[in-house]
């Protein structure tokens, strides 16, 4: 089964860019599964289940940061989508904090960014740019030939390595070229790592522990199936 | 170097075939896309800035020189030859204009002496297609609609220099639409307007007709057209001075519209 893992900032296009990739990925045969994770509200789970009746799941990080929420339940999850006998998972995270990235070795990892935030922003977003496979760039047709041409050049300067991927999210074009990224992804291992470096912190993956699962870890823990709601507290 | 874009074996959204089934645009073309809201204009266009190869609704195969394009296009969008201008198309940066300019040229043009020409050729261009001149100090966002638009095309011809520029219905916000097409075609691209303007489709070389999805015909601009495209433009300047009247609060009488036939 291969993974991808999509972040990007909050109304980029994430679940535009993904409903296309789905649609995509079903059309040519793949059984696909997706796994939602968000702070404290979402509902692509339903919107994907009804629309492609495939397997989906949501998790709310709450008072863990997505990407930490991320780290636990992912292996949880692999179990689950093998389960359901899919030949994909897709997880798409909020990947609110900018100084980690969600992305593990072994899964492809996927960055949506809108070219309408700001010729600046890829300066901004860190790992979560830096450590990616591939930069979706979205709302191309809503901004300067000039600003999409230095939004490109500095995504390049922080990301020598990222490929980029300029799409139209509401009319599905350029999505076919992430669909073959996906599907020429190698599939995942039993036990995966987190890919580059925490940041300094307190919990068992600010002080470095990479494995992915709950079981790997002391201290702030969570499986996917213990679901609280966030509130702040 | 390119020298033609092909549009091959298309069909409607009825699945009608295009009724040509090869199309080749040559370096130098101006070419119009007309056809009535909904008739597929800016899906034709999409397919080309796709480089559709059979995967879009149309079905169409988009050839660069005849042969399929070079992944790099895709792979490098640096590499890729095509600049796209929509009705939507605008500058979100709030740089003052000079600073914006040389942010953008510098990604563009290493040399140094290129690169200042680059932009002050960008900025009399933009002054050309617009009555009101843009200050190099002015804040990007406090340009007009018609100042934006104007840069955007200089811009996207000059300091991007894409070998193929796309402008989707770009006609709306003021600018001298006879006064960009002379001014355009003194850079050897290929421009290809979707657009619901007389003006523009008369003085292109020829034009796309679509309906229903499909390409119907396509027209070459006749000597009678190329000559009415002067009336025709001498008509439109007529209405808009008169919509520049009343905008402004002043009386209209028939003397404007004297030397109309």
């Amino acid at each position: 089964m291969k993974l991808a893992i999509c972040a990007g900032p909050a109304t980029t296009g994430k679940t535009a860019v993904l409903r296309h990739i789905i649609r995509k990925l079903k059309d040519s045969g793949q059984r696909v599964a997706f796994l939602k994770i968000d702070v404290q509200y979402a509902e692509e789970d339903e919107q994907f289940a009804r629309e492609f009746g495939i397997p989906t799941r949501k998790v709310y990080s709450g008072e863990l940061c997505p990407d930490h929420c991320n780290v636990m339940v992912l292996g949880d999850a692999m179990q689950w989508a093998r389960k359901a006998g899919s030949d994909v998972l897709l997880v798409e995270t909020a990947g609110l904090c900018l100084r980690c990235s969600p992305y593990v070795d072994g899964g492809l990892g996927m960055i949506v960014l809108e070219a309408t935030s700001g010729m600046n922003l890829p300066l901004k977003v860190g790992p979560m740019l830096s450590l990616a496979d591939i930069a979706v760039v979205t709302k191309i047709d809503r901004v300067s030939q000039a600003e999409r041409e230095v939004f490109r050049a500095r995504i390049q300067d922080v990301a020598p390595g990222v490929r980029i991927r300029e799409v139209n999210a509401l009319y599905g074009i350029g999505i076919d070229p992430l669909v073959d990224h996906i599907r020429a992804t190698p599939d995942a291992e039993e036990s995966m790592l987190l890919r580059g470096n925490p940041p300094v912190g307190t919990c068992t993956i600010c002080v470095g522990k990479k494995e992915i699962g709950w079981q790997s870890h002391f201290g702030v823990v969570r499986a996917l199936d213990n679901q609280t709601f966030y509130r702040g507290e | 170097m390119i020298d033609t874009i092909t549009i091959l074996n298309g069909h409607g959204r009825s699945g009608e075939a295009d009724a040509v089934p090869r199309l080749d645009l040559k370096m130098g073309d101006v070419v119009s896309i007309v056809g009535p809201t909904g008739s597929g204009k800016t899906t034709f266009i999409n397919d080309i800035e796709l480089f559709a190869d059979a995967n879009t609704p149309t079905g169409r195969r988009i050839l660069i020189n005849g042969e399929r394009p070079p992944t790099e296009y895709r792979d490098d969008p640096a590499r890729n030859p095509i600049a796209l201008i929509t009705q939507h198309t605008t500058f979100l940066s709030d740089l003052p204009v000079n600073e914006f300019l040389h942010t953008h040229a510098r990604i563009r043009i290493t040399n140094l002496v290129e690169r200042e020409t680059a932009i002050e050729r960008t900025l009399s261009f933009a002054n050309q297609l617009t009555g009101e001149p843009i200050a190099l100090e002015s804040r990007m966002t406090e340009l007009s609609g018609g100042q934006t638009r104007a840069l955007l095309i200089a811009d996207a011809t000059i300091i991007c220099n894409t070998p193929i520029v796309l402008l989707d219905e770009v006609e709306n916000a003021g600018i001298h639409r006879t006064r960009a097409l002379e001014l355009l075609r003194q850079y050897r691209k290929i421009f290809i307007f979707v657009t619901h303007d007389p003006r523009i489709a008369l003085l292109s070389d020829y034009r796309i007709v679509m309906q229903r999805g499909r390409i119907t015909q396509v027209l070459h601009t006749d000597a009678e057209e190329r000559k009415m495209a002067t009336v025709v433009s001498h008509l439109d300047d007529v209405l808009s001075n008169l919509r520049d009247k009343i905008r402004f609060g002043e009386r209209v009488t028939s003397v404007e519209l004297e030397g109309l036939a």
